[in-house]
């Protein structure tokens, strides 16, 4: 039995537990008073034991490049300037845990993604079929296909160690204390106190970043320019999820208990499939077992 | 160091890390905390959420530091003491000034020679031909009658520190200082207005630098002139306040406080020199002579720390008959520093070469001649826990280390060391506070602890020297060797021997009945050091830190009563435990202090007593001891009459290598371009470069995701930061046809390097003296040994000179040209 409680499962209809009182968590990411030391990064690599290439300068501060299936979380640098002010903003980049997200709602094969009470959004490789119908469902491109094992991997919020009451290492490790973890409550409350201070130093538009469009999110941002969240190696400033994935929710369930499930099934994955960029030549495969686990009807 | 001792009598961080969170304006210039220092720099941010303190950065580039701070001006690399004796004159001119504090305790109103002058950027004394001054001219008028410094306390008199002052610094008005330093006028104002509230006695700030100041031909003078303004503001000795020295490995403060510096022996204790032939000359020579009357002049017990570490060194061996071993003493002959040091290697006059946890063809400048000079060695150890570049400095690596091995014949051993985090001792932070540390590995293979390798090595060249043989053995023979493993001394027995041990009964001196420690006891502290043999004590500023009560470098309580961060159970700081320096000062003339709610001490009517260890003698009542106890006239000097080699006041001198014709202070006297008190090899000046061939300024400097040339070892930090890159401005990248991303050559006239152009807004275009200025900057990370891409060293480019006190490398500043490849 996990430690945590599983609030929802990926193709899944089971009901979730209900006894125990998790409250919801946060990690609370203050890009001002971040320096893009990336202490973060290695903890991150440390911890889940990942080691990324050592990869090449492009030109800018940003390595690894991209996130990948061993780099969970990255800095993303970006210069602008402001009210006639150069500003070089860091932001911690990795998956913001949506309350609503969209990567499970995708996601066809049964427990590959949980949400767990607490908020914690976590891939379980050992379900997954490697689709990468949750990077369609993610509205900030976070999860990564493994080249190795072909699966998909993001980063777990340390689900390992908040099980058992430690913070994200990522979050032990913050040498400025810009990341701070908690209840999502305390963390709102503590991101007031940032946007006063920030306030009071001129950043009239500093704000708390926590979009509703995905029900909020377990990571949240303390913004100088929360009305441009974009200047922020375009972090989206109203992120939903894809009309497609909401589509596979909304519709086709009903069509499913129907018994047209299958067919819409058909349909969407053709959907999506026509809309990827990267087309795999395993796809075809993939494709076949995601239907004869749709077909098992657990949530069409 | 070597502007802060002749300032205020001690060469150090004043205060420390935990403190920073106490201040009001934190100024970050001659550094790059964020960047360099990302752990310390929790306190900057504390200080922002918890005082809202600002954060100002002036910095060449736009750094980390910069991201989070409230205000950012540029400067041109190598121009800080123009911007800084703006600051002095903005300060002096609009009497935004302590004036309690300045007249109290400082030597404002001292009164200087009247031989004393200063014309077109050079001070009276001057020798051209030795590049030096006699400073006779700079010294206080005495009054005869009392044998102490004549002092004007209206400080109206012309000859006045105060008046010689405004003089001095009038000609750096804002409108020039934002030509020499390239700052544009209307930042530099705001910068002022900011700096200037801090005169105010609740109004503090806390200055940090590091290898920003230092690594420039008038390193030392960057600094001093920031600690003129500290003391004209009134916070020296104020928690939040100071000048801060940031040091970067765990622990550099240790190794400098153990005696890093070639002319130097552990606690700042001068090497002996030929001149001093007998150890009752070497103390006369060393002890500094009362300027004023009641002042501690602690630097009086000389004798005592020094005959103390005589003991420590050379044990039962050192008796007074034969002057505790003096003679034993190696007495120095010429320059130590390390550019000194590899010249006469490279001169052919330097033969062996022991090379312990240093990477100097990596780190030195002008590595061209660092490979010439390794060259020439006949053997070359290198002691390390990582292969170092120096220790393959006879192999080719390719297009980044071109050699030719056959032409090569040092003998080259490597002997594999521990790392620090396998090995047990004690780490001194950059704010004096020594902590006792645990390994936290076992050592791979047939590695040595550093001691250990020396003790094998000491051991077996004195069985050598066993039979009465050999020339000059004595040192080696007499030197105290009691260890119980004698080859491995353990860290505990090395740690006592530094702190200090009685070696007879220890009497009070006041009361002889009195016995303070008994024969064998660890000592309490310097206070019971004696200069008659009866105790022994390695390094005097860390006596106490073993005491009879125990380790208390190992002390892990971090309870913190006054809230100021003042931990007095955590570890223990040098020197007796002291956390703020100076902390007298924080006090005004009564004993009372500046600002009630950062109270470090206070005078409570027949004591001194508070937060902190109190900076001066428990009972010295507030009105007559001054609180700059090292220095023998109590006060600290805004004019440094002794000490400083290229004057008693900062100037603004060039780089040498200046992308300007001449300096635009004194532009009708070549000779004070320059530093004109700076040392430059015979073949170095040859080697300088100048602007029509290498029209850019570059500067080189460190990254936060790596560690000096050992990270690249490192797969994570690899990963983090993989490939050498150099940053440029878009201006220049635009008129140069550079893109982010495209590989460019940088030269100098020593040499080459090839890297990826990281193309940036946060390098500014500055306009110095009506001319746009672009600025290279470098990180010095990569080499050709490691788990990173391969890389050029750096140091190709630097040139070989330094600062004219301590001979610190011009790293920061010199003359390069950059094109597409």
């Amino acid at each position: 039995m996990t430690m945590l409680d599983i609030q929802r499962r990926s193709a899944t209809t089971t009901e979730a537990p209900q006894v125990r009182h998790l409250p919801k968590i946060a990690k609370l990411i203050d890009v001002s008073t971040c320096i893009g030391c990336k202490a973060c990064q290695v903890a991150c690599m440390e911890w889940n034991d990942l080691r990324d290439e050592v990869g090449k300068n492009v030109g800018v501060y940003d390595n690894p490049a991209d996130l990948s299936d061993q780099s969970w979380t990255l800095m993303r640098f970006s210069e602008t300037e402001q009210n006639g002010k150069l500003e070089w903003l860091i932001r911690k980049d990795g998956c913001m845990h949506c309350a609503d997200p969209g990567c499970l709602k995708a996601c066809p094969s049964p427990g590959a993604i949980i949400q767990y009470s607490n908020g914690i959004v976590d891939f379980q490789q050992d379900q997954c079929i490697g689709c990468g119908y949750c990077i369609q469902g993610c509205p900030f491109n976070i999860p990564r296909i493994s080249k190795k094992d072909n699966k998909a991997y993001k980063c777990s919020l340390c689900s390992d160690r908040v099980a058992v009451g430690q913070a994200p290492a990522c979050v032990k490790t913050c040498p400025t204390g810009a990341i701070h973890f908690g209840t999502k409550e305390d963390m709102q409350d503590y991101a007031e106190e940032r946007i006063t201070d920030l306030k009071a130093r001129g950043y009239q538009n500093a704000g708390l970043y926590d979009p509703q469009g995905v029900g909020g999110t377990h990571v949240m941002y303390v913004l100088q320019h929360a009305d441009q969240p974009e200047l922020y190696a375009n972090l989206p400033a109203n992120p939903k999820i894809a009309a497609t994935v909401s589509l596979w929710k909304g519709i086709t369930k009903p069509l499913g208990l129907a018994g047209f499930g299958l067919i819409a099934l058909g349909a969407f994955f053709h959907f999506i499939k026509r809309g990827r960029k990267e087309v795999h030549e395993d796809e075809d495969d993939q494709l076949a077992i995601v239907r004869q686990s749709g077909s098992n009807g657990r949530d069409a | 160091m070597a502007s802060l001792a002749p300032t205020f009598g001690r060469g150090a961080m004043t205060n420390h890390w935990v403190d920073i969170k106490n201040a009001d304006l934190v100024l970050i210039m001659g550094g790059n905390a964020a960047e360099a220092h990302p752990c310390g720099f929790k306190w900057v941010i504390e200080a922002k959420k918890t005082r809202s303190a600002k954060l100002v950065v002036v910095d060449p580039r736009f750094t980390r530091s910069a991201a989070v701070a409230d205000f950012y001006a540029p400067i041109r690399v190598g121009s800080d003491i123009a911007f800084l004796s703006g600051v002095i004159n903005y300060l002096l001119t609009n009497d935004k000034i302590n004036h309690e504090y300045v007249q109290a305790y400082t030597n404002a109103g001292y009164l200087i020679n009247t031989g004393y002058t200063f014309n077109e950027g050079m001070f009276s004394g001057y020798d051209e031909a030795k590049r030096s001054y006699d400073n006779t001219t700079w010294k206080y008028q005495m009054d005869e009658a009392t044998g102490f410094a004549k002092i004007d306390y209206s400080m109206q008199d012309p000859q006045c520190v105060l008046q010689l002052m405004k003089q001095h610094f009038a000609p750096y008005t804002p409108e020039v200082v934002s030509k020499v330093t390239g700052t544009p006028q209307k930042d530099y104002e705001k910068i002022l207005e900011m700096m200037g509230e801090c005169a105010k006695p609740n109004k503090v700030m806390t200055i940090l630098y590091a290898l920003g100041w230092t690594q420039h031909s008038v390193g030392s003078q960057n600094i001093r002139t920031m600690a003129l303004i500290q003391l004209l503001l009134g916070n020296i000795g104020m928690a939040g306040g100071g000048i801060n020295a940031l040091r970067g490995h765990a622990n550099v403060q240790g190794i400098t406080d153990m005696c890093l510096i070639g002319a130097s022996l552990p606690g700042y204790l001068a090497n002996p020199t030929d001149k001093e032939a007998t150890l009752a000359q070497f103390i006369e020579a060393k002890t500094p002579k009362l300027l004023q009357a009641g002042q501690m002049n602690y630097w009086s017990n000389y004798s005592k720390f020094f005959v103390s570490h005589l003991k420590s060194m050379y044990g039962p061996n050192a008796t007074a008959e034969n002057q505790f071993g003096y003679d034993w003493m190696p007495k120095i002959d010429g320059a130590q520093d390390v550019l000194a040091l590899f010249e006469r290697m490279h001169q052919g006059k330097l033969t062996g070469f022991f090379c312990q946890g240093f990477n100097p063809l990596a780190s030195v400048p002008h590595a061209a001649k660092l490979g010439q000079a390794l060259a020439k060695l006949k053997y070359l150890v290198v002691m390390d826990p990582l292969t170092t570049e120096t220790s393959e400095f006879w192999k080719a690596h390719g297009e980044y280390h071109d050699v030719k091995p056959e032409e090569v014949q040092t003998e080259v051993f490597r002997l594999p060391a521990n790392l620090f985090a396998e090995q047990e001792g004690s780490f001194t932070n950059s704010g004096r506070v020594i902590q006792w540390r645990w390994s936290g590995a076992d050592a791979p293979g047939e590695t040595k602890g550093d001691a250990e390798i020396m003790a094998a090595l000491f051991l077996k060249l004195r069985d050598m020297y066993a039979d009465g043989q050999g020339a000059n053995s004595e040192p080696l023979k007499k030197l105290h060797w009691p260890y119980r493993i004698p080859n491995k001394p353990s860290p505990e027995e090395l740690a006592k021997e530094v702190s200090g041990v009685a070696l007879a009964d220890v009497l009070d001196l006041k009361d002889p009945t009195k016995v303070l420690a008994k024969a064998g006891e660890q000592l309490a502290g310097f206070a019971q050091l004696r200069d008659d043999g009866s105790t022994s004590c390695g390094n005097w500023i860390y006596s106490g830190s073993w005491s009879q009560v125990g380790n208390l470098m190992a002390r892990r309580d971090n309870s913190d009563p006054s809230g100021l961060g003042q931990t007095l159970n955590w570890g223990f700081a040098w020197p007796a435990n002291r956390r703020i320096l100076y902390n007298r000062a924080s006090c005004d003339a009564n004993g009372k202090p500046w600002d009630a709610k950062r109270t470090v001490i206070k005078w409570v009517g027949d004591k001194w007593t508070g937060n902190d260890i109190p900076d001066i003698r428990p009972d010295a009542p507030p009105a007559e001891v001054s609180p700059f106890i090292m220095n023998p006239e109590g006060v600290a000097r805004l004019f440094a009459f002794a000490g400083m080699k290229e004057g008693p006041l900062p100037v603004h001198y060039e780089p040498f290598e200046s992308p300007l014709a001449e300096n635009p202070m004194f532009p009708s006297n070549a000779k004070a371009k320059n530093n004109p008190a700076a040392r430059v090899f015979p073949g170095d000046q040859e080697n300088f470069g100048t602007a029509d061939a290498y029209p850019f300024v570059a500067t080189t400097y460190r990254l936060v995701e790596h560690f000096h040339f050992w990270t690249k070892h490192s797969w994570l930090n690899a990963v983090t930061q993989p490939e050498q890159f150099v940053e440029i401005g878009e201006e220049l990248a635009k008129s140069k046809g550079i893109a982010h991303g495209d590989k460019v050559r940088v030269s100098s006239k020593r040499g080459k390097i090839e890297a990826v152009a990281v193309v940036t807004k946060r390098i500014p275009t500055l306009q110095v003296n009506g001319k746009p200025t672009h600025t290279v900057g470098i990180p010095i990370h990569w080499g050709f040994k490691g788990v990173t891409r391969p890389g050029y060293l750096t140091n190709v480019l630097t040139p070989y000179v330094g600062d004219a006190n301590v001979q610190t490398p011009e790293f920061k500043a010199f003359l390069v040209n950059i094109e597409k490849v």
